[in-house]
């Protein structure tokens, strides 16, 4: 290995441009594929970004990108490029935990419709990245297998719950990472890591493979270091896909390389209520001061009311605890994962009754055992809100207001191509800062949880640091499958930063 | 409205679970916070609102009634906490209380 291909510098390099030194010959798959490893052995320990590395998998894989024909080779947008997971994504072979000590002894039998369509793009899959339980959480505090720090500040939270995927990119670990966002699961992290990260138009990408939380909020999407890579990873990803029929059929795009929009032709609207109360004096600086930039460069910036949206966290948690109440009942210690005979708790002996030995108690007895805190709340609050009695008043309503919610994005999208606001309420706060405090780490992701309940596209791009130096984010919202206008717009934002820089 | 130790421990029951005495506790004291705060969602009058069922227009995949090859029958049977290999089957505690 010469010196100029070095890790330090293999590390630093995007997927695309990965990939496209990997085409042309002037990288090795197997470099690339050792320059993640190494980095990961070097610098994991004391981040925690990885629940497992495919060690021996990967050279095998990336020995087989480098043995392809050059003409093959020439034709893989991905070729060689070390890719990391959310570790909620199947992948054959191996574990798939969700972060929960509930599946931790399940192997998957088969691998995610986005890992096959990684592979068959020349990706490397190097490993599977740590994440709240069930994606359920916006710290990543929430794993039942380790913890995750921000590469920015080793004593901050990565955010969440795809808070391995964002550590393992943002610290050039490797140059992408697949995450899931079901309100705000992919765009928070990449916030408070300084990275792009995008949630498609629910209906973009199959979600054949990844373990189910909420059905009509879970989406996949990328986390990566600038727009173009953001645009790549999900051309390759999304599409139509029979195995989930909640996919959208006919509407594959290219989106890879993006332009930037065009200042002149673009409207943004800008929601008054994003930028009440609430929200940290830094992010509300950095955002002014690039909507000041936009303006200046010609973007048309106009006011949006939303008038339903500060209703959105109520209602996300009442339909997001629903269906997750229903998804997880399949963790029964019947056909896979954990099983727990007894429930051995000795404060569970006050009931003479109660007969270990039959199938219900073991039910409990594996759920009780093998579900965290925080999912075992979501689960009461689902099943609380889905009861006899308390279905129409709770889970009723909050559809309805779905419905309203999803009206105001309609009508702002008449007026406007886009709309613009901050990411996150704040940067990357302490670890243990909100953990016992479960209504204040849910309002974290006040901003995010509408894109999810309206099925909108959505990025966050990074928008400047705070005085610690902690990254912002900017988030974009179009209409739905307007992801062209997303990535450029976002594409506007990254070169205008740039420069101003 | 008030959350009770004796409401988690009815929907606990439903949901499969066996927290203990504290657990339930705390978790109604954290319930209530959170649903007094879903709360604010009866501010709205919704009686002519429809609900949302899906965020995208979606109609019914058919797909054809045809033999495709499935996952392999002792891989699955593998992954089962107890299994009787042989025979195909799940085994799970006794689901019809004699007594």
């Amino acid at each position: 290995m010469t010196a100029a291909k070095s890790s330090k510098t293999v590390r630093n390099r995007g997927c695309a441009e990965t990939a496209a030194a990997v085409r042309d010959g002037s990288l090795t798959a197997v470099e690339c594929a050792n320059a993640a490893l190494e980095e990961i052995v070097e610098r994991d320990g004391e981040l925690g970004a990885f629940l497992e590395v495919f060690s021996d998998d990967v050279l095998e894989d990336a020995r087989q990108i480098d043995l392809e024909s050059h003409e093959n080779r020439a034709a893989l947008p991905l070729a060689g490029v070390p890719i990391a997971l959310k570790d909620n994504i199947c992948v054959a072979g191996h574990r798939t935990t969700a972060g929960s000590k509930i599946l931790e002894p399940w192997t998957a039998p088969y691998s995610a419709t986005v890992v096959d369509r990684l592979r068959a793009a020349g990706a490397i899959v190097v490993g599977k990245t740590n994440l709240d339980e069930f994606a359920m959480g916006s710290s990543t505090e929430n794993s039942a297998l380790g913890r995750t720090v921000n590469p920015h500040d080793l004593e901050r939270v990565p955010g969440g719950s795809s808070g391995g995927s964002a550590a393992a990119v943002a610290a050039n670990l490797v140059p992408g990472a697949l995450g899931s966002d079901t309100g705000g699961s992919i765009r928070q992290p990449a916030a408070f890591c300084g990275l792009v990260g995008f949630k498609p138009t629910y209906g973009r990408v199959s979600r054949y493979g990844l373990i189910a939380f909420a059905s009509s909020l879970d989406q996949i999407g990328p986390l990566t270091r600038n727009v173009d890579d953001a645009a790549l990873l999900l051309e390759v990803i999304s599409g139509f896909d029979r195995r989930d029929p909640t996919t959208v059929d006919g509407r594959h795009e290219s989106w890879f390389p993006t332009n930037p929009a065009n200042p002149q032709s673009l409207t943004l609207g800008v929601p008054a209520n994003w930028f009440a109360d609430g929200l940290a004096p830094a992010v509300q600086g950095a955002l002014e001061e690039l909507l000041g930039r936009l303006e200046a460069i010609g973007i048309t910036l106009r006011p949006v009311d939303l008038p339903h949206e500060r209703y959105s966290i109520a209602t996300y948690y009442v339909v997001a605890t629903a269906e997750a109440s229903s998804n997880l009942a399949r963790y029964d210690g019947v056909r896979y994962g954990l099983r727990v005979r007894h429930n051995d708790d000795p404060g569970d002996t006050e009931d003479p009754t109660l007969d270990h030995s039959d199938i219900d108690a073991m039910f409990a007895a594996t759920r009780t055992a093998g579900f965290g805190p925080e999912v075992k709340r979501r689960i009461l609050l689902g099943t609380y809100v889905l009861s006899a009695g308390f279905n129409d008043a709770h889970y009723g309503r909050a559809q309805r207001v779905r419905t309203l919610i999803r009206r105001d994005f309609a009508a702002a999208f008449e007026l406007v191509d886009a709309i613009i606001g901050p990411t996150t309420p704040s940067t990357a706060f302490k670890l243990g800062e909100k953990r016992d405090d479960p209504l204040s780490m849910y309002l974290s992701d006040v901003f995010t949880v509408t894109a999810n309940l309206a099925g909108l596209p959505a990025i966050s791009v990074p928008c400047g640091s705070d005085e610690a130096g902690l990254p912002i984010g900017a988030q974009i919202l179009a209409p739905p499958f307007a992801e062209r206008t997303v990535l450029e717009v976002a594409k506007l934002i990254e070169e205008s930063s740039d420069s101003g820089a | 409205m008030s959350v009770t130790r004796r409401d988690i421990d009815a929907i606990a029951k439903l949901a499969r679970l066996d927290p203990t005495r504290e657990e339930a506790q705390a978790l109604a004291a954290q319930l209530d916070r959170i649903l007094g705060y879903v709360a604010q969602l009866e501010e709205l009058d919704v009686t002519d609102v429809p609900p949302t069922k899906h965020v995208i227009d979606l109609t019914n995949v058919d797909r054809d009634d045809a033999l495709e090859p499935s996952l392999d029958r002792d891989l699955v049977l593998g992954q089962a906490p107890e299994a009787e290999d042989g025979d195909g089957r799940f085994v799970v505690p006794r689901v019809i209380n004699s007594s």
